[in-house]
């Protein structure tokens, strides 16, 4: 972690943004490239499950399908990581037991993030125990949109701390933030405090993720890397659901950090509806025909 | 439950991130790369020689010569185009002549306007094909062809086609009359997009037409006079010659012409003007430029750098209003030079029909001469060159996008268009500094200016001498919006209401 300094915060033409993206959007992919782009797309999910209703066997069965996302085409790459509520971890931790994949938990009383620092840094440590690899935390927006920067960032650093070896993901929430200079500021002192990876929205709430919002998080990651020689990770989360979309977004990753960032390590999707139509796309590239969504499991 | 965490470990194979930061700058080649994605031919129809469009039918010229057209992608031959000798162009004026008095000046607005609205629909209808063809003859890359030229060419027709029968509310209590012939020269960047801003508004206000496009791009334009017949424009309003500058110069100097419009070099804009002093031919004239683009501390950066990008290596740079001087405030300038320059990394140079291709080909191998010319200056003056390391095609011309840093105000490629993808980056510290360095050309077309903070952008904009200053963004065009230069970048005004004024005398 640096100190915090927001000083040199850049602005951010909403107009030219939108215009990079739709740029990039008219990238055409095909053939290899496709399937590629495809393949990395699915070992780059956080397939989750953060519902109230959560049980133990439907944990179970995810975790079952993050291993094996298709039983016709194992050559498929498992996912990155499961991600769960903070009461689900030990049950992620049972079904994936030797296999490399992670597990990734909310804490910080998500989505809402309105409690103690005290019972974040306890729910935190908890997770942590029970066998979180990744730790997903949420900012308090209230405090940053008050411009309380302070407050925001020691709490990540706490939290950060608490993780022990665990990652950290900060999420910005950036449908609340309002403004793109906004979701640039959050994002440099989310990195500043520490954060392995920044990520946009629970997918608690509308806008999630967004294209352009992805761009302004990318660039800022950009800046970060430039000046600290630190590379971190960038997750959009909520609303991609189609494997367009996520072609989509590994191209605004490849053109605007390059390759080095185009793998899980650095780059994830938080999209449980993803995987199926990643999957329908690759076994069309494969056989030619689309399947019927009955031929993939639903969790 | 610790015990459960410890077998776990034990069973795990290695898992979680392996933090690297490699100590180097960001790589974007290798991993994965994209496909070809050329763009189907299969729909358009070359044939092997063109003639001249005059008086409604396509005519052999009258000493029988034709020249060869050449696709700069490829360096293989196209097609051939008619060359058009004095005679010829006598007789596409007298064809113009007559349809003017006879049926184009005469018939109602409303109907002048109906013929120009279908012109419009008609470019639309066609426009895969009129992308296409624009890309294999001119080497520009399809993503702009398709998304840009031919677009904007059809929303030329579409305004101007609304103004035909509304003149009196664009000269209020005047009553605009016609000119007559319009003798019109187009240059071989924008070969369609010319067009339209030629001939829409010379067919809006009544006048007739004597169109000659550049000897190396007269492809569309020819498309463009199977259009004029398709929708039943009366015959000699519309008339196509060919030929290189000899061609051109019949026009200019034709005793039966009212105005010349052209569009092209400032050096061949000085002879015509020379020419045309003293007798009562009317003109306009678009000619260089060498844009100054000022970005300040306080923009945004990252935009910044994708505008320089379009404003630079649009179109291969082949732009009269390119924003080819960058002026950047000198805080900022390493950090813009660095983006700059990984951003090039991204650039695709390379087949102009494949979708992904920001950069094609060099339009000419005359063109492409000139800019290595240039390079070579550039490299003498002692400035430091920098172009992307991409691969370029085999065949072909092709121009690595190139930026030339410590230069200065007295080098040759600061001073002297180059019309290709290559940049001077200077700095400069105070508001002031920039307007004067930017103020500091014999060219005034176009400008642009970045800044977070509007009173910046009013100051500077209306102190820098060109035609158009774009703020905190690049080459944007439309319609409705007037574009001429100061200086030596030219006289008069096309697109918008003013872009009407030329073709009327208004009693």
């Amino acid at each position: 972690m640096d100190t915090l300094d927001l000083g040199q915060v850049k602005a951010v033409d909403q107009v030219g943004v939108e215009e990079r993206v739709a740029r990039l959007n008219s990238r055409s992919i095909k053939k290899e490239s496709k399937i590629q782009a495809l393949t990395l797309a699915l070992s780059m999910v956080d397939l989750t499950t953060l519902a109230g209703m959560d049980t133990p066997g439907k944990v179970t069965q995810l975790c079952q399908k993050a291993k094996e996302p298709h039983a016709e085409l194992p050559e498929l790459p498992s996912v990155a990581a499961v991600c769960v509520y903070p009461n689900m971890v030990k049950v992620a931790q049972k079904a994936l037991r030797g296999t490399d994949i992670n597990i990734a938990s909310v804490s910080t009383s998500f989505p809402s993030g309105m409690n103690t620092l005290e019972a974040k840094i306890e729910e935190t440590q908890k997770v942590v125990r029970d066998g979180a690899d990744e730790v997903d935390m949420v900012i308090s927006r209230g405090e940053f949109l008050k411009g309380n920067y302070e407050y925001v960032y020691d709490e990540i650093v706490a939290i950060k701390e608490a993780c022990g070896e665990a990652h950290l993901k900060v999420i910005l929430e950036t449908g609340e933030l309002q403004t793109y200079e906004n979701v640039r500021k959050a994002s440099k002192l989310a990195m500043q405090a520490g954060a392995d990876f920044i990520k946009t929205s629970t997918g608690k709430m509308s806008p999630a993720a967004t294209q352009p919002v992805t761009l302004v998080m990318l660039e800022a990651i950009r800046d970060y890397y430039y000046n600290t020689d630190r590379m971190v990770g960038m997750k959009p989360a909520g609303g991609i659901r189609k494997a367009k979309q996520a072609i989509q977004y590994l191209i605004l990753v490849k053109e605007t950090l390059g390759s080095q960032w185009l793998t899980p390590d650095y780059f994830r999707f938080g999209a449980s509806s993803l995987v199926n139509d990643l999957l329908m796309q690759i076994v069309k590239q494969k056989t030619g025909v689309y399947q019927s969504p009955d031929y993939f499991s639903n969790d | 439950m610790d015990d459960e965490k410890q077998t776990a470990d034990a069973e795990t194979v290695e898992k979680g991130f392996k933090p690297s930061s490699p100590n180097s700058k960001l790589d974007f080649n290798g991993f994965w790369e994209y496909d070809d994605a050329p763009q189907s031919t299969d729909s358009v129809d070359i044939e092997e020689q063109y003639n001249l469009f005059i008086d409604g039918e396509f005519v052999s010229p009258t000493k029988g010569r034709y020249f060869e057209s050449i696709n700069p992608a490829t360096e293989q031959s196209l097609t051939s185009f008619a060359e058009a000798t004095k005679q010829d162009v006598d007789n596409a004026v007298e064809a113009a002549r007559k349809a003017f008095e006879g049926s184009w000046s005469t018939i109602s607005a409303k109907e002048r306007g109906k013929y120009i609205f279908r012109l419009a629909r008609l470019i639309k209808e066609r426009a895969r094909e009129f992308a296409i063809l624009e890309s294999m003859d001119g080497g520009k890359p399809i993503r702009e062809s398709r998304d840009v030229d031919v677009p904007l060419a059809a929303a030329h027709f579409f305004y101007y086609a609304g103004w035909a029968d509304k003149l009196e509310y664009a000269f209020p209590a005047r009553k605009a009359e016609p000119l007559g012939v319009a003798g019109q020269i187009i240059p071989w960047n924008f070969p369609l997009l010319m067009l339209a801003w030629k001939i829409a508004p010379a067919l809006a206000t009544g006048n007739t037409v004597v169109l000659k496009p550049a000897e190396s791009t007269s492809l569309t334009a020819l498309k463009f006079a199977e259009l004029c017949r398709d929708a039943g424009l009366p015959d000699g309003v519309v008339n196509i010659v060919t030929g290189a500058g000899q061609t051109g110069s019949q026009i200019v100097n034709h005793d039966d012409i009212d105005k010349i419009a052209f569009t092209g070099s400032t050096k061949v804009g000085k002879i015509i003007k020379k020419s045309l002093a003293g007798t009562d031919t009317k003109y306009t004239l678009e000619l260089g430029g060498k844009g100054p683009n000022i970005i300040f501390e306080d923009a945004p950066i990252d935009q910044a750098v994708e505008g320089i990008i379009n404003a630079i290596f649009f179109n291969q740079g082949h732009v009269c209003c390119a924003g080819s001087r960058l002026f950047v405030q000198e805080g900022i300038a390493d950090e813009v030079i660095q983006k700059l320059r990984d951003r090039m990394e991204t650039l695709i140079v390379g087949d102009p029909l494949d979708k992904n291709t920001d950069i094609g080909a060099i339009n000419s191998e005359q063109q492409y001469n000139k800019i290595n010319e240039y390079l070579e200056v550039g490299v003498n003056e002692g400035a430091d060159m920098y172009q992307n390391s991409c691969e370029l095609p085999e065949k072909g011309y092709y121009c690595r996008p190139t930026l030339f840093t410590n230069v200065s105000q007295s080098n040759k490629i600061v001073q002297e268009e180059i019309f290709g993808p290559v940049l001077t980056i200077q700095t400069f510290r105070t508001v002031e500094e920039g307007i004067e360095k930017a103020n500091n050309t014999p060219y005034g077309l176009a400008g642009g200016v970045w800044t977070d903070k509007g009173s910046k952008i009013f100051n500077v904009s209306s102190n820098i001498r060109n035609g158009i200053v774009w703020a905190n963004t690049y080459n944007k065009f439309d319609p409705t919006s007037p574009f001429g230069g100061y200086k030596e970048s030219g006289e008069g005004r096309e697109g918008g209401l003013h872009g009407l004024y030329p073709y009327v005398k208004l009693k």
